[in-house]
């Protein structure tokens, strides 16, 4: 779409509206000023009105730097409407818009910075991993765009996942990491804590059978019972052994990783009424480059995955 | 003095001494919120967060501490400029209770989250009509007041007083427009970039008409009485009221620059913003050239201390925000503490000191005392409150400078080199000694209730102040 050429405005009486009024309004504080400053004074002498017993005024004018003062503004703001748009439609005549600067100052960084980035997407992720200069910007930009959720140090904190670990949701390889980053993901667990899927009961033995499977404290009984729901109600996702499915990011629930914490209450809150966990899509706010440094400073965390089809030189 | 009337000071009275309990309540709050930032663990329970508590110490110092400053205030004016006794007594006191009970109601509901979600008019629609209809019967009171003077010529005080309770029955009632769903829930009649406009143009003429407006019309009377000399001069009187209450009806769009606001707004806006400096600087000559002659009086009357140490803050703030208003400066300054800083120079050091200063001339005048119970205390209060003041603001321009860099600090391939925690790192030694400042500045408040109450405690109700006949114009 062309803003350049569109109105605020939505019919051509309010452009000059605009106009008319600002214009008026301004030089009708000059005129007011000029009107009252040479009205007649007598400085130092009351004008003859008493209130409360004591109140009076005096007659002074007005004090002439103060005068000069209100005329300067005056003529700014005449000035800076005839440059910069504030009349209505008129563009001033800078041809200034907040988009325009917006624009050129992207553009201006692009041709200033882009080289910068673009001489890593040439290689590989694992080769920028390995690239000090490269991990240094991607640090930077890990800062700026990730730590809000992941922390400052990558390790995560509740509910947003730890990057450092080899441990991976949606998976470690470069490619996944980059799918990742560029389109976000969303995780979704569906509720099943209402039937016809369990009663708060049967809940609680599905809790803690999965709290068995990574030896964190469960009730034998209920894990038993547990054991027994956990194919229908749980295996499709998680899968028959409960080590989750990658592909679509179904968590692994037998190791000791508990990304929204492993205290039962919130367990089984998790299970009745199910999760939704989201991380934004960065692709085309960050661009490939940045995406490809990122991917690698992640990827260089610790835990990233090499490719199947990685040749076997490269580390 | 053939008249047996006399001044209707009981609502004075009960105003001016819930000015200073609520003055205490509001700071209090304040403290806690600031106290919150340094040691975010004092985010005790859900209704005790910043979030909640942050609008209800809005609310409190504007509308609890300052508008009953103002209603004490003009009440006591209205009737002394124009001779006469206060118009409607009933609704008066009618006043006095809807607006405690409108406070109580924005103490209640807001650290429970009811909230319209609009800056410094935060309370949902019921509380929004009980204001209305309040206001209503302030603007009766106050215009039947001078409609019934005994004077030709309106004093100027009464000129901003009016100009105040005009202006914000139109603010409140345009800003708070909303669509309710239920007792306590609402949604603004306005959308998108609208709402926000709305909304800014309110936020700025609250500053504009309930804080700096009516202020200058509490100046008007205190100042001259408290020096026993005359205004500077009246013309200036008349070029900045008028200047004054037109311009600032521009200036809200300065709240909103770079952003989805149409640059005309921003522009329109932004020159406004800078024309009003000239008739906000009015006010200040006028109030602070009103002693020349009489210099020596600030040397030993702590009451007048304030008053012109206020005024110097009013002009310090007003020239501040015209300068903010400035694109290139906003820039740097919008979002940062610079901001929070600007605001409390105003808040501080003019709202609240000029209020502290003409609640000391009238507590003893209510309560038929010479003065207060110790003056010597008044003094220590004007220091810790000067003291508190320039801490709190000069802690908060570095602060906030000191943001506002950091945010657009880059590094050689582009990125920043601050990310958000580190420049928020970087804040907590400000932030504390920001802690300081208001500790300091809520001290002095507690020296005043304490002061007042020894005042009281001796004194009694004056409810027999004879009204004045109008002294003779002697013409020249």
């Amino acid at each position: 779409m062309d803003f350049k050429n569109t109105s605020d405005f939505v019919s051509g009486f309010w452009n000059y509206y605009v106009i008319v009024i600002v214009t008026v309004s301004i030089l009708g504080c000059a005129v007011f000023l000029w009107v009252q400053g040479s009205a007649k004074h007598k400085p130092g002498e009351v004008t003859g009105h008493v209130w409360d017993e004591n109140l009076e005024e005096y007659s002074n004018p007005l004090p002439n730097w103060w005068r000069w003062m209100f005329y300067v503004t005056v003529v700014f703001a005449l000035v800076y409407l005839a440059l910069y748009p504030g009349l209505g439609n008129l563009a001033g005549s800078f041809g200034w818009t907040a988009r325009g600067q917006y624009e050129a100052e992207m553009q201006a960084a692009e041709v200033q910075y882009g080289p910068k980035f673009n001489q890593f997407l040439e290689q590989n992720v694992m080769s920028v991993a390995a690239n000090p200069e490269a991990r240094e910007m991607g640090a930077r930009l890990f800062q700026t765009y990730c730590a809000q959720c992941h922390g400052g140090d990558a390790g995560g904190a509740p509910s947003f996942p730890n990057l450092k670990d080899d441990d991976w949701l949606w998976g470690g390889t470069p490619e996944r990491i980059k799918e990742t980053i560029v389109g976000g993901r969303i995780g979704i667990m569906t509720p099943k804590g209402t039937k016809p899927d369990m009663d708060a009961e049967q809940v609680k033995d599905v809790v803690h059978y999965v709290r068995s499977l990574s030896g964190l404290t469960a009730d034998s009984v209920r894990v038993q019972r547990g054991q027994e729901l956990y194919p229908l109600a749980c295996a499709a996702c998680h899968g028959a052994d409960a080590k989750g499915m990658e592909a679509a990011g179904y968590p692994n629930l037998t190791d000791k990783i508990w990304l929204h914490g492993s205290r039962e209450d919130k367990m089984i809150e998790i299970v009745t009424k199910g999760l939704q966990n989201n991380m934004p899509a960065y692709g085309e706010f960050l661009g490939e480059a940045k995406v490809h440094l990122l991917t690698a400073y992640v990827w260089g965390l610790g835990g990233g995955v090499k490719p199947v089809d990685a040749p076997a030189a490269q580390k | 003095m053939q008249s047996q009337a006399t001044y209707n000071y009981k609502v004075v009275r009960q105003f001016a001494v819930m000015t200073v309990i609520w003055g205490i309540v509001g700071m209090l709050v304040g403290v806690i919120i600031a106290a919150q930032l340094v040691w975010p663990e004092l985010n005790a329970a859900e209704w005790l967060s910043y979030g909640r508590l942050r609008p209800l110490h809005t609310n409190a110092v504007i509308f609890a501490f300052g508008g009953c400053a103002l209603f004490a205030t003009s009440f006591y004016v209205v009737q002394r400029t124009c001779h006469t006794t206060l118009f409607a007594p009933g609704l008066a006191s009618f006043i006095f209770w809807g607006w405690q009970i409108v406070i109580v109601l924005a103490a209640i509901t807001l650290p429970l989250g009811f909230t319209q979600g609009k800056e410094y008019a935060e309370l949902e629609w019921p509380i929004d009509i009980l204001i209305t209809v309040i206001w209503v019967a302030y603007a009766v009171v106050f215009f039947g007041t001078i409609g019934t003077r005994k004077t030709p010529h309106i004093y100027v005080a009464n000129w901003f007083y009016g100009a105040f309770i005009i202006a914000v029955a139109l603010l409140h009632i345009f800003n708070s427009a909303a669509i309710p769903v239920s007792l306590t829930k609402s949604y603004s009649a306005y959308a998108g970039v609208q709402d926000a406009m709305i909304q800014w143009w309110y936020g700025h003429n609250a500053v504009g008409f309930f804080l700096t407006a009516a202020f200058l019309g509490m100046m008007y009377y205190f100042v001259p009485k408290q020096a026993e000399r005359p205004i500077y001069s009246y013309r200036l009187s008349v070029v900045h009221f008028w200047a004054l209450i037109f311009t600032y009806m521009w200036a809200g769009p300065h709240h909103l620059h770079y952003t989805a606001l149409p640059d005309w707004t921003q522009s329109v806006g932004m020159v406004f913003s800078l024309i009003l400096l000239a008739p906000s600087w009015g006010g200040m000559i006028n109030g602070i050239m009103t002693l020349s002659g009489a210099w020596h009086k600030l040397r030993d009357d702590p009451i007048l201390k304030f008053l012109i140490t206020s005024l110097s803050f009013y002009g310090m703030s007003t020239f501040e925000g015209p300068m903010m208003s400035i694109k290139t400066v906003n820039a740097l300054s919008h979002y940062t503490d610079w901001t929070v800083g600007h605001v409390h120079s105003g808040a501080l050091g003019w709202v609240a000191m000029i209020t502290i200063g003409s609640i000391y001339y009238l507590i003893p005048r209510l309560f038929g005392k010479a003065e207060m119970y110790s003056v010597k205390l008044i003094n220590v209060h004007f220091w810790l409150a000067t003291l508190g003041t320039v801490l709190y603001i000069a802690a908060l321009w570095i602060s906030g400078v000191m943001q506002g860099l950091m945010w657009r600090a880059t590094n050689a391939d582009g990125t920043l080199t601050y990310s958000f925690v580190e420049s928020v790192k970087a804040s907590y030694p400000f932030w504390t000694i920001r802690v300081v400042g208001g500790v300091l500045f809520l001290t002095g408040m507690c020296l005043m209730a304490y002061n007042m109450y020894k005042t009281i405690a001796s004194g009694r109700a004056v409810d027999d102040a004879p009204v004045i006949a109008p002294a003779h114009a002697h013409a020249h």
